[in-house]
């Protein structure tokens, strides 16, 4: 393992590299950006404002440098027509996002753990075939599909939850749903296949037959080994969730940074995008490294190297 | 093998006959609108009264063209990156390793999204926006795997006969780093036909009145009380050919024994 100090550089070295990548997608837009805002009519002198206000005026290397200087104080910019701060904005709409991740984040515990678990414990029996078959139609099914059809089921047929916003009490069951299928599916394969793998070690075989009970085995010993590689998935699946936000966020008319990134991207508010992508980005790096850290932490073979 | 073979035979059929002349996937109908299924129009019309079948064939030409196109271009792309890394180490590797990193930290639907929403929708825009996402895997694969083989005899062998880099590079390591690639790319063909549909979905991809499942959708959402079939059709077709590509990816995974990816 490597040390503490090397981890922290690696990580702002990948930080700075995705934040300049986030700087450069604003140099791709493709002819004047002025012109993509204000439409090919607009008048000299507000071309010339905008043009000041995007900081088109100076040379890249100079935008990239104030770029920087703005972001280590925590500023983002400014929204081109909501006269805000991208990152006042932001935190508007953060909460909402985190809830609904959250909230898939549990249902992905709550389905994939106990599912996984039971598919090892009966490995080619019918729990297992049940196990697999959820597991390949939920990565299989675009949560853009799922989303009307559940609202469909559940709210038209049945009537059971409200088909959109988050105002309602129980709002957040199908858009948490949609959200966290697929990343449930891939957690319960992932549960079991590191279930099995761990199956053939030999503690596993002391543990039998020093007289343990199926359950105490599982909770004593395969479960701990198994988990840590689902750790680190369920780590890089949380930056998946929060990219997949957008789009359910769009569905459900959920009012999160996904929805606000959307109506930025049509009203084309730059500033905000560049924001958004910004902050998920970051967030997944983050996810991403608590992950590793969590595994080092809980475990003793890589903790006692650190 | 089987199922997932028909599915995927049923997509290249139904894409061919989406460019058939006689098939008339953006003609407006307004007296015909929201149809049922029925023998004149088998997948019913839409709210502007155009016929379903037509613009589902015609989207099934769009995703296949993307998704192939995509994939391809992703993984000669990543394969090229990856065995440069690999094969020549050093700071050339140090860089490249440091890029992928980079591109890794996006979570690829997102980076797709804000690529589409820079350079504006369209098909060309679209298959950009995925490659930028999509070579990364391949890269990562492959440089790994040539990292291992680069100090294989047969490699020294062919260095020490004076043989040219390229010729190396090509003979002696890339037709053995490419069994994990092909199984890359058959979820690659899964994952680009959900996110292309995801940006169409979106707005983002394949502009009206051209048809794509996910425009399909897109629309077909706004009229879920009165004409489900409006996402139901390009809904399943979508399914079945993501479940199909995936299902393909296991078998070819299980076939050529290439073990533990992080993904299924």
């Amino acid at each position: 393992m490597r040390s503490l100090l090397e981890q922290l550089l690696d990580t702002l070295i990948v930080l700075f590299g995705v934040s300049t990548l986030v700087f450069l997608l604003l140099v791709l837009i493709p002819g004047d950006p002025v012109d993509v805002v204000l439409g090919e009519s607009a008048q000299a002198a507000d071309r010339e404002a905008m043009r000041t206000a995007l900081g088109l005026d100076r040379p890249l290397w100079e935008r990239w440098g104030a770029f920087y200087l703005d972001l280590l104080r925590g500023d983002l910019g400014d929204s081109l027509l909501r006269r805000q701060p991208v990152g006042a904005l932001i935190l508007q709409r953060l909460p909402a996002t985190l809830q609904l991740a959250a909230a898939a984040f549990v249902l992905v515990l709550l389905v994939a753990l106990p599912l996984g678990v039971l598919a090892a414990r009966h490995r080619g029996r019918w729990p297992d075939r049940l196990a697999q078959t959820f597991a390949l139609v939920g990565v299989s099914i675009p949560n853009f599909w799922l989303g009307p059809l559940l609202v469909l089921l559940f709210s038209v047929a049945l009537g059971w939850t409200p088909v959109s916003g988050n105002q309602e009490p129980g709002s957040l069951i199908l858009p948490a749903l949609t959200l966290g299928l697929s990343m449930a599916a891939i957690t319960t394969r992932m549960v079991r296949s590191s279930l099995l793998e761990i199956e053939s070690q030999h503690f596993l075989r002391t543990a039998r037959c020093k007289g343990l009970s199926e359950g105490a085995v599982m909770w004593r010993h395969s479960l701990p080994n198994a988990l840590l590689p689902v750790i680190t998935v369920l780590g890089l699946q949380l930056g998946g969730l929060l990219a997949g936000a957008v789009i359910t966020e769009v569905v459900f008319a959920w009012p999160g940074l996904g929805s606000l990134m959307v109506d930025a991207i049509h009203q084309r508010d730059y500033p905000v995008v560049q924001g958004v992508v910004l902050v998920i980005a970051l967030g997944y790096v983050l996810a991403n490294r608590a992950a590793d850290l969590l595994v080092g932490r809980l475990d003793p073979r890589i903790a006692g190297k650190a | 093998m089987r199922l997932p073979g028909l599915i995927l035979a049923t997509w290249l059929i139904m894409a061919l006959a989406g460019v058939m002349p006689w098939l008339e996937p953006n003609r407006v109908s307004l007296p015909e609108i929201f149809m049922l299924p029925s023998t004149a129009h088998w997948l019913g019309t839409d709210e502007l009264g155009r016929p379903v079948l037509d613009r589902l064939l015609s989207g099934a030409g769009v995703s296949l063209l993307v998704a192939f196109t995509t994939v391809i271009v992703s993984a000669v792309i990543g394969i090229t990156v990856g065995l440069t890394a690999g094969y020549f180490g050093g700071l050339t590797d140090r860089v490249i390793s440091r890029l992928i990193e980079v591109f890794l930290a996006f979570p690829g639907m997102l980076l797709a999204i804000a690529m589409a929403a820079m350079i504006g929708p369209g098909i060309d825009n679209v298959i950009i926006a995925l490659a930028t996402m999509g070579w990364v895997g391949y890269a990562r694969l492959v440089r790994v795997q040539v990292l291992s083989l680069r100090d294989r005899e047969h490699v020294l062998a062919a260095i020490a006969l004076g043989r040219t880099d390229l010729a190396i590079m090509r003979r002696h390591l890339l037709p053995l780093v490419m069994a994990p690639v092909w199984v890359e790319a058959s979820f690659g063909v899964a994952g680009a036909v959900v996110a292309e549909a995801g940006l169409s979905f979106l707005g983002l991809g394949i502009q009206p009145p051209d048809a794509s499942w996910g425009g399909m959708i897109r629309d077909g959402v706004r009229y879920l009380l009165v004409a489900p079939h409006l996402v139901l059709a390009p809904g399943i077709a979508l399914f079945l050919v993501v479940l199909a590509a995936n299902l393909f990816g296991d078998a070819l995974r299980d076939r050529l024994d290439v073990t533990s990816r992080s993904r299924p």
